[in-house]
């Protein structure tokens, strides 16, 4: 069974040109790019280009790009850098829909002698504002809130927030691991002092990712060594990655308009006509500023591990914000934070798309969800005392 | 993904005895949405007193619809006496087993059965015994003691497998290792019971204890005590051996020998050493 994968928040398949231009740095290019003579010579130009890309991605300067083993290396490193050069300022800021790379940083860092301030969100998954501005002082070490968040796909104003907090002279990072390939991002728009991005969400392997520094920016390295990546980040490079995020990042770029354009319908598509098919089923997160390839959908009344295993049965991979299916016993702290009813929350599937879903694909989900649902509701005793009609 | 076992796959993609009987003799609600499952469960019985039908409504994972769709096919055919037998353990084990996160699934049946033969008895709804332990599933100390209890869990996490309690924000996290630690201290031999003891008994036992317990085990690492004094309940000792110029003999004294003394002999006697 060919599975229909729409989980592509979670991570995405290795296009098969990254895979290509992959492949040779693991077979007979395995020159150290440190070294001396032209064999490793040949791998560090390589990954000169990849950096350029990945610059280009976004808008920076080359210089300005750091590779490393993930997006929560990215945020880490990061964070722990703001916190360096700001010895003396104890406070921090972030939301409460951060990914738990920032939002257990930040519990751990409160055991640590800081005050963080968790920012609110409203029913639709968008950022209070005036609350994030409201509590910008003259202890805020840092401020960090992601780009687009994981599970609604809600996009926050970062442009916007950048300005204002860098006005207060604070420094601000964003963990744009959802929003890097799916919107533009352009760093000489956005005035964040650093940015965090991940390889495999962009059809690059698993284990690279890139932290953005703004030419200027204050920073410590977090891995201690020798002095690659400009002494920012000691340890060989993981080259053939840093090749393959190189080659997904020119491909997610020209791939930005088939993002906003096909994908984004085919989202649409299986957003509008599911809930037709199946009654009580909810939209979580805003629609106009949100991911084009993401949909988290509350189906009222059942159980959301249930669903995603009998959708599993059909090869149809996805995820949910239930509490079973992560084994912690409580729904996703977003879609917690966001109010979604529990009637909702613990029935809530994100289908998050790439580029190589097709709207076969789409058809085939939307053939095959609405009678799990109906399947798993008759299962359920709150299902006939709620039945409107 | 969670480790499914054969058994909990076919009972959750083909749940047996699905649906609602009108006019039960027994039934048992439990759980709700804001949990994240719920179990209805329904029994009609037999003019022998048997249960000839079982049925279930279940809102929740895949392990809590085979766990309740095993437990109507296992209740079917006994009698109330015999279904009351029935622990969580025994809805585990008939499915193969559940991963250790989701035995909480296994007890949500068995309570809902407990609720359903109680409401047949025409027992009237408990109200909730004991003091919520964890305030974000409202489980009670009398829960969590009796989880401990039958599947001698000894870990918070163990117990947050099995009825969920301290899943939530952690704030009850103390109260239930104190529980926890409750329950296994009393599991420990009854000897604790205060009976009086003469002076005579007294001594006597805590030289019996002395020889048989602690010594064997002091001499283990090569050192000794010997009894000097009983003054009421002062216990005086001197440590003999490595004991003797043991930095951590103050340790091993207050630790293990006053604490063994009090487990067998006495629980208010004080233990020193004798001043040289």
């Amino acid at each position: 069974m060919k599975p229909i994968y729409v989980d592509n928040n979670a991570t995405t398949r290795v296009a098969p040109e990254v895979l290509e231009e992959m492949l040779p740095y693991f077979t007979e290019l395995y020159g150290n790019p440190s070294s001396m003579h032209s064999f490793g010579g040949n791998v560090a130009r390589k990954i000169k280009e990849a950096r350029e890309r990945v610059a280009e991605m976004i808008g920076a300067t080359p210089g300005e790009i750091l590779f490393t083993s993930c997006g929560t290396e990215s945020d880490s490193t990061a964070i722990r850098a703001a916190l360096i050069s700001n010895p003396d300022k104890k406070h921090i800021i972030a939301s409460r829909v951060e990914h738990p790379a920032i939002k257990n940083l930040f519990e751990n860092l409160a055991k640590n002698g800081y005050r963080v301030t968790f920012v609110p969100v409203d029913s639709k998954g968008v950022l209070d504002l005036d609350y994030l501005y409201g509590h910008l002082d003259d202890d805020t070490a840092v401020v960090s809130i992601m780009w687009a968040n994981n599970e609604s796909g809600v996009i926050f104003p970062i442009e916007e927030i950048a300005q204002a907090v860098n006005a207060k002279g604070v420094v601000f990072h964003t963990d744009a691991v959802q929003a890097v390939g799916k919107v533009p991002v352009d760093m000489k728009k956005v005035k964040a002092d650093m940015l965090s991005l991940s390889g495999h969400k962009i059809h690059a392997p698993k284990g690279i990712g890139a932290l953005y520094i703004r030419k200027g920016t204050k920073f410590s390295p977090f891995l201690v060594g020798g002095h690659q990546e400009s002494g920012r980040r000691g340890g060989t490079e993981n080259v053939a990655s840093i090749i393959g995020l190189g080659k997904a990042s020119e491909m997610a770029l020209s791939h930005l308009n088939e993002m906003k354009t096909r994908i984004k319908k085919l989202r649409d598509k299986l957003e509008d006509t599911l809930p037709k098919a199946v009654p009580n089923t909810m939209i979580n997160g805003e629609k106009d500023q949100r991911l084009p390839n993401t949909s988290s959908i509350g189906f009222e009344f059942v159980e959301g591990e249930a669903i995603l295993l009998m959708m599993d049965e059909f090869g149809i991979c996805a995820s949910s914000g239930s509490a079973c299916t992560s084994g912690s016993l409580e729904p996703s702290h977003v879609l917690r934070a966001m109010g979604v009813p529990f009637t909702a929350a613990h029935g809530s599937i994100r289908f998050s798309l790439s580029i190589y879903n097709t709207e076969e694909e789409i058809d085939f989900i939307i053939e095959k969800v609405p009678p799990i649902i109906k399947r798993l509701r008759e299962l359920s005793p709150f299902w006939k005392e709620n039945k409107c009609g | 993904m969670w480790e499914y076992t054969a058994k909990v796959k076919d009972h959750f993609l083909n749940p047996r005895n699905v649906g609602v009987i009108e006019n039960p003799d027994g039934v048992g609600e439990v759980g709700s949405l804001a949990c994240g499952d719920a179990l209805t469960l329904y029994f009609k019985l037999d003019e022998k007193g048997k249960i000839n039908d079982a049925k279930f409504q279940t809102f929740g994972c895949a392990s809590a619809i085979a766990s309740s769709s095993a437990l109507t096919e296992m209740i079917k055919g006994l009698t109330l006496d015999e279904v009351s037998k029935i622990t969580n353990e025994d809805i585990a084990s008939y499915l193969g087993e559940l991963p250790k996160e989701k035995m909480h699934c296994s007890v949500m049946g068995r309570d809902a059965l407990e609720k359903a033969i109680a409401h047949y008895r025409g027992e009237k709804e408990k109200k909730v015994e004991g003091e919520i332990v964890c305030e974000c599933f409202g489980v009670t100390d009398i829960d969590i003691r009796r989880a401990v209890t039958e599947n001698n869990l000894s870990t918070i996490e163990d117990v947050t497998d099995y009825v969920k309690a301290g899943g939530g924000c952690g704030k009850c996290h103390e109260k239930i290792q104190e529980i926890i630690d409750s329950v296994h201290s009393k599991d420990k031999p009854a000897k604790k019971k205060t009976i009086k003891l003469t002076n005579i008994q007294k001594i006597k036992l805590i030289e019996e204890t002395l020889e048989r317990e602690i010594k064997p085990a002091l001499k283990k690492d090569g050192g000794n005590i010997e009894l000097i004094d009983v003054d009421g309940n002062r216990i005086i000792v001197k440590m003999r051996g490595t004991c003797a110029t043991c930095s951590k003999s103050q340790i091993t004294l207050k630790h293990y020998v006053e604490s063994k003394l009090r487990e067998l002999v006495a629980p208010e006697l004080i233990v020193e050493e004798v001043q040289q």
